[in-house]
């Protein structure tokens, strides 16, 4: 840190926040994992900011057949509007950080920081809305039924349903997301404290 | 966990002590207290070793682990096999044509892997047909038969498939020698009339398959067992015979009578040389190719028609012949290719042979006359030494790779274990009963893996809890790696194994499929989906298109089948997951089911004889939903205007 000096500090870590952010396109944000005796290691589900994939290249149809018996809906990737339009809201976010590094206001920055936060804020209800979707929306013909059970994965943590222990973390991508709007609050408070 | 689980073992080991203390067998060994944990491979553990055992009589391999002689997989190979519907499905029932027609059952016995630098590199696996002569290669990644060659005019391929060290030739010989080209003559005319042959099959280094090169017309003998030469004696062949006085009945008196029978030696480099410069003749026969087609899973038969045969009298210095006691069953190659055991199963002693005296008895040409032009070497001049007095009825040797040889003793039944160079008995073990073949992994080639060895035997009797007259083989497992030989397991075998190859499982464990790409299927009846399952017509044909995916056949419901249709099944599994197959059966079949595995695509022909509506279902528990997973299919008389209509979960449709 000594190395920056005091003026230079806000654009540093507002780029690197930009940089963090841009993670989100390189790794997957989220992982499920459904452990159960009959899969060695697991099935991993990754989700990414426009696409759903896991430990192998079948994941999805596989665990598709596995939650048919129990009337949850197939997930299709292609289907899931947030995927495509999610990209864009992280390349304007990128964007919109960048023009920050040039433009170097506290309001900048803060405004930056809090779009930021609402939105990632809004991008985890949206995901705890499909969750609560896949897990609740049953449909009523399922082979197997289990009175008063649902099936909604945790939104972070692990809880057993049925015959699997589910998991679900952030990944890669989410942490750098987390870190983006760190890096974002801190480039808006070192700009602050220059002009204070 | 694991101390509980040691402990128990410890405590049945000890059990094991007790019991054979107590009677049974009179002849039980007594194990030692930790044997049983050296053949224990824990729960969720993997053995160290594979072990391929032919099948004999039932013309198949089966796969075990080692030390567990846990039992794997019994791969089909020259038999049709209900189970899964290999040689039943239209795919597969091409493997099994031959210049005698379609022949379901062979006799398999030697198993030969594929060799690297005189090393298994874990590819593929050989094995003989001895009855119908042909020979079978297995893909290592699959485990499924993927190629069967015939070998033409020969009689009992008893004498296969015995690889080089780079896997450039199969080399085998004819058992039973017979008229070339087969003619219509009395039997007592052998001498004058029957002929053998020595055949060179070459294997693609790519792909693996095998192309006969040449064949050698050799006098009229019965050829037994062969090894290559390797390193020092690489491009050369040793095949053991008997009965080299030519008789034709009552061969236990009669071909036992010579004091000495011959060992063929073979320069197959300079076989190849002559093939390039011409000198074959060729011959005008009939003998089939099956090659199973990797994308879609189809046997593809096709009829040769020529064969390139070499004559000795017409070229020197490719064949000689040295005496081995007594009717010999195989010579084996010790690691460094230097000495050649021969195993004369009537003879009192072994012979062991020096390759490099053998080169220089022919440089100095210290022959003993000839055979049919044959020049034979002198047998003091090529010898090594002689084992004396190791055992009665020696049949195999494989080595260790520190020095040292095990052979089997059909006779007097045990395991002896010599020292190569000194020809010094070391120790003696008794099997249960009379061995014939042994295994140590990588026993024949350049570097064994000297840890187990097994003694497959060819008499079982009180060994097991009995099964009536007809019982199992059973199999000794030995732990080699001290200067004593340690029996550690005894475990029942399949059929009648005959030879054997074990490897490290890591040569082949990482490389195993675990289900086929379903976007690399490229079967001309696939169903690539659900929606594109239906059924079509041509004439008395009616092809299904169907598809398998948890848990559901689809369509699951046909109409407009008629008495006299032939009906092709074409299932198509549509999963893309470990372990999912799906089978097929359906009523009134007459054949056998079919087993689908992922990403594959397999027919099962079906000729409806009777109306009525008739059930088909899922043969594999895929699922908890598997007893579901069935249809049906109306069957009307000849001729009925009832549509041809399919469908899942739906009303009836013809496919607009």
């Amino acid at each position: 840190m000594a190395l920056l000096s005091r003026s230079s500090k806000p654009r540093w870590f507002q780029l690197a926040a930009v940089i963090a952010l841009a993670f989100v396109f390189l790794f997957p944000l989220w992982q499920i994992t459904l452990e159960a005796a009959q899969f060695p290691g697991g099935l991993q589900m990754h989700i990414w900011i426009n696409k759903i994939s896991g430990s192998d290249k079948h994941i999805v149809k596989n665990i598709n057949i596995l939650n048919h018996y129990i009337g949850m809906q197939a997930i299709h990737p292609e289907s899931i509007p947030e995927l495509r339009y999610f990209p864009k809201v992280a390349a304007a976010l990128i964007t919109l950080g960048l023009l920050g590094i040039w433009i170097n206001k506290t309001w900048y920055y803060g405004a930056w920081f809090m779009l930021l936060l609402v939105l990632g804020g809004l991008g985890i209800y949206d995901f705890y809305l499909w969750l609560y979707d896949y897990g609740h929306n049953l449909d009523p013909k399922a082979p197997i039924e289990v009175p008063g059970m649902t099936y909604m994965p945790p939104l972070l943590g692990e809880k057993d349903l049925l015959n699997f222990y589910v998991k679900s973390y952030p990944h890669v991508g989410g942490i750098a997301l987390g870190l983006a709007g760190f890096l974002g609050f801190m480039a808006a408070w070192f700009r602050w404290k220059i002009t204070r | 966990m694991r101390t509980n689980l040691l402990r128990t073992a410890s405590f049945a080991a000890g059990l094991i002590v007790s019991l054979y203390g107590c009677g049974g067998s009179d002849t039980g060994q007594l194990m030692e207290g930790d044997a049983a944990q050296q053949a224990y491979v824990a729960p969720g553990e993997y053995d160290e070793f594979y072990a391929f055992l032919s099948g004999g009589y039932s013309g198949q391999i089966t796969a075990y682990g080692l030390p567990s002689g846990r039992l794997l997989k019994e791969i089909p190979v020259f038999s049709q096999y209900p189970e899964n519907g290999y040689g039943y499905s239209e795919e597969t029932k091409p493997m099994f044509n031959t210049s005698y027609g379609f022949v379901p059952w062979d006799d398999s016995h030697h198993i030969e892997l594929s060799q690297t630098e005189g090393e298994f590199d874990g590819r593929w696996l050989f094995v003989n047909g001895n009855n119908t002569p042909r020979i079978a290669r297995i893909d290592l990644k699959t485990f499924e038969t993927v190629e069967i060659l015939e070998i033409p005019d020969v009689a009992g391929l008893h004498c296969a498939p015995f690889i080089t060290e780079n896997s450039e030739y199969l080399v085998s010989g004819t058992r039973f020698s017979v008229p070339i080209p087969q003619k219509d003559v009395p039997i007592d005319t052998y001498k004058e009339n029957f002929k053998g042959l020595i055949n060179y099959v070459t294997v693609d280094p790519e792909h693996g398959h095998m192309d006969l090169a040449f064949q050698i017309e050799m006098p009229g003998f019965n050829y037994d067992l062969a090894r290559n030469g390797k390193a020092a004696s690489h491009g050369w062949s040793f095949l053991t015979t008997y009965n080299s006085e030519q008789e034709h009945s009552l061969l236990e008196v009669n071909a036992s009578q010579k004091d000495k029978d011959l060992m063929a030696v073979v320069n197959w480099k300079k076989a190849e040389e002559y093939l390039e410069q011409g000198k074959f003749t060729e011959r005008e026969t009939s003998y089939f190719h099956n090659l199973m087609d990797e994308g879609s899973g189809v046997v593809k038969s096709t009829e040769r028609s020529l064969t390139r045969i070499l004559d000795p009298k017409e070229c020197p210095d490719m064949v000689y012949f040295i005496p081995v006691p007594k009717s010999p069953h195989g010579c084996d190659v010790d690691p460094t290719g230097e000495y050649i055991v021969g195993n004369g199963k009537l003879s009192a002693d072994m012979s062991v042979y020096s390759f490099s005296k053998i080169m220089k008895a022919i440089e100095e040409e210290n022959f003993d006359g000839e055979f049919d032009g044959i020049p034979i070497i002198n047998y003091e001049a090529a010898l090594h030494g002689i084992v004396e007095k190791p055992g009665l009825g020696p049949l195999h040797t494989e080595f260790d790779g520190r020095g040292n040889a095990y052979t089997t003793f059909f006779i007097s039944s045990e395991v002896v274990k010599w020292d190569v160079e000194s020809k010094e008995i070391l120790d003696r073990q008794p099997t249960f009963y009379s061995p014939g073949h042994l295994v140590i992994p990588g026993g024949e080639t350049r570097n064994p893996d000297g840890k187990y060895l097994v003694a497959m035997n060819k008499i079982t009797k009180d060994r097991y809890l009995p099964t009536g007259p007809e019982l199992a083989h059973s199999a000794q497992l030995f732990d080699i790696s001290g200067d004593k030989m340690k029996l550690i397991l005894d475990f029942p075998t399949k059929a009648e194994p005959h030879y054997a190859q074990a490897i490290a499982a890591d040569k082949i464990q990482p490389n195993s499929v675990k289900f086929f790409d379903i976007e690399a299927n490229t079967h001309p009846h696939v169903t690539m989906g659900e929606s594109k399952s239906r059924v079509e017509r041509d004439g008395k044909d009616v092809h299904v298109y169907m598809t398998a995916i948890r848990s559901h056949l689809a369509p699951d419901n046909i109409e407009g089948i008629q008495t006299g249709d032939k009906v092709y099944f074409h299932l198509t599994n549509l999963e893309q997951d470990w372990d999912v197959p799906h089978g097929l059966a359906i009523q009134g079949a007459t054949n056998a089911e079919i087993l689908v595995m992922p990403g594959q695509t397999r027919t099962l022909l079906w000729e409806p004889k009777r109306q009525g509506v008739f059930a088909f279902y899922c043969t594999d528990f895929c699922s908890a939903l598997h007893q579901e997973m069935s249809g049906y299919v109306r069957v009307s008389p000849e001729g009925s205007d009832v549509p041809l209509k399919w469908g899942l979960n739906e009303a009836l449709h013809s496919g607009e």
